[in-house]
């Protein structure tokens, strides 16, 4: 595989959310807007970057029988360093995230790409890889919050464009879920043609 | 380079040395970020109290006091002046019935203890819907009401607040640290 398809297959092909759908729990909760969806997804492509980048270099080094507990430690690291850092120079981005920021750690994106892609390829591959799952995600993230923001809150990024409430069932759970249904669906759709 | 095998001392090591590398940079991160942190919280704090206390030309950060809730806690109060005469209260008030916990508000009052502004501090509501306690729609309605008239109940309770669509806890959770802020003036016998 080139290292251009490595890189774009986290859009499409094996899109983190809209192809393995991994990750479901921070996707749903932090994409009642189109901006905190990206924040979200820019914060997480930090910590994949990050922690495939380690991992790959550290592959070797690590014994089999304890690579998961190791992994572990790299990912919370890489996302403590993301939580500083927020709260340092974006304290509104952190604010709108909360509790959601350190739950990246649990996110099943991070260790997956860290088990199944970076321990078994190189470093550079496997930062290409960290970017372009990285990159799917926040746009799946996005895609997902403009679409809830658009119908259920009746603004993009913010800006309103009608008067009172949208249709306040896509702001909540249950919109979150039929959103990610329907976009799921349609690139089912999409990859069959 | 060869696998590293599972043996005890390898594993022993290999996690040992990667806790002791991740705290090291953990360490550095905390140091270079403690400033901006700290510095970013005071001057949330500041610009929070010239919101809720228009006119003041003393520094009510330097003339904070403490004042019981009589629920076993106290809560900081900063003294806006102008030229010695005082224009109004800032009150740093919090919740612990929010959503998601506690919420942090700065309420600013009248010397009469009617409320002038508020403005949230810290809270860790549901983004799109809690959240939107921050937005005027919703605060904006407490401003230049007086609580001794001004019952701090939201409509589903028998009071004239407008609750958040969706986010009634939420709503509830304001209107309980701002009563707190009141109830706990009224007994510092300010107001």
């Amino acid at each position: 595989m080139s290292q251009l398809q490595n890189f774009t297959k986290g859009f499409f092909k094996e899109n983190p959310i809209l192809v393995l759908v991994l990750g479901t729990c921070p996707t749903l909760a932090t994409t009642s807007s189109a901006l905190n969806g990206m924040g979200m997804g820019i914060a997480t492509t930090f910590v994949l970057i990050g922690s495939n980048v380690v991992i790959a270099l550290l592959a070797n080094l690590i014994p089999d029988k304890v690579r998961i507990p190791a992994f572990v430690v790299v990912i919370a690291s890489f996302v403590t360093i993301v939580d500083l850092l927020l709260q340092a120079y974006v304290p509104s981005l952190y604010e709108a995230l909360g509790i959601f920021i350190p739950l990246i750690v649990v996110n099943c994106i991070i260790l997956g790409r860290a088990e199944a892609y970076a321990s078994k390829n190189g470093v550079w591959s496997s930062f290409i890889d960290g970017v372009g799952m990285g990159l799917g995600f926040t746009m799946a993230l996005g895609i997902l919050g403009a679409f809830r923001e658009i119908a259920g809150s009746g603004s993009i990024f913010g800006y309103k464009f009608i008067q009172g409430d949208g249709i306040l069932v896509f702001i909540l759970a249950p919109g979150a879920f039929m959103a990610l249904g329907y976009l799921i669906a349609l690139i089912n759709r999409l990859r069959r043609t | 380079m060869a696998k590293t095998e599972s043996t005890l001392k390898n594993m022993v090591l290999s996690l040992t040395l990667i806790s002791l590398g991740a705290s090291a940079c953990l360490g550095f991160v905390y140091e270079l970020t403690k400033g901006p942190i700290e510095l970013s919280v005071l001057n949330k704090k500041l610009e929070a109290i010239k919101q809720v206390v228009p006119e003041f030309n003393n520094n009510p950060d330097a003339e904070m006091f403490r004042l019981a809730t009589g629920e076993g806690d106290s809560l900081d109060i900063y003294p806006g002046k102008m030229d010695g005469v005082i224009t109004g209260y800032a009150v740093n008030t919090y919740t612990n019935s929010g959503f998601s916990g506690y919420i942090g508000l700065m309420a600013g009052f009248m010397p009469d203890g009617s409320i002038i502004n508020i403005t949230v501090l810290s809270q860790k509501e549901t983004p799109g819907l809690g959240t939107k306690m921050a937005d005027a729609e919703f605060k904006d309605q407490f401003n230049g009401k007086n609580p001794s008239g001004f019952q701090l109940k939201v409509k589903k309770d028998g009071g004239p607040v407008d609750a958040i669509t969706a986010a009634t806890i939420s709503s509830r959770a304001f209107c309980d640290a701002v009563q707190r802020a009141y109830n706990t003036l009224q007994k510092g016998g300010i107001i």
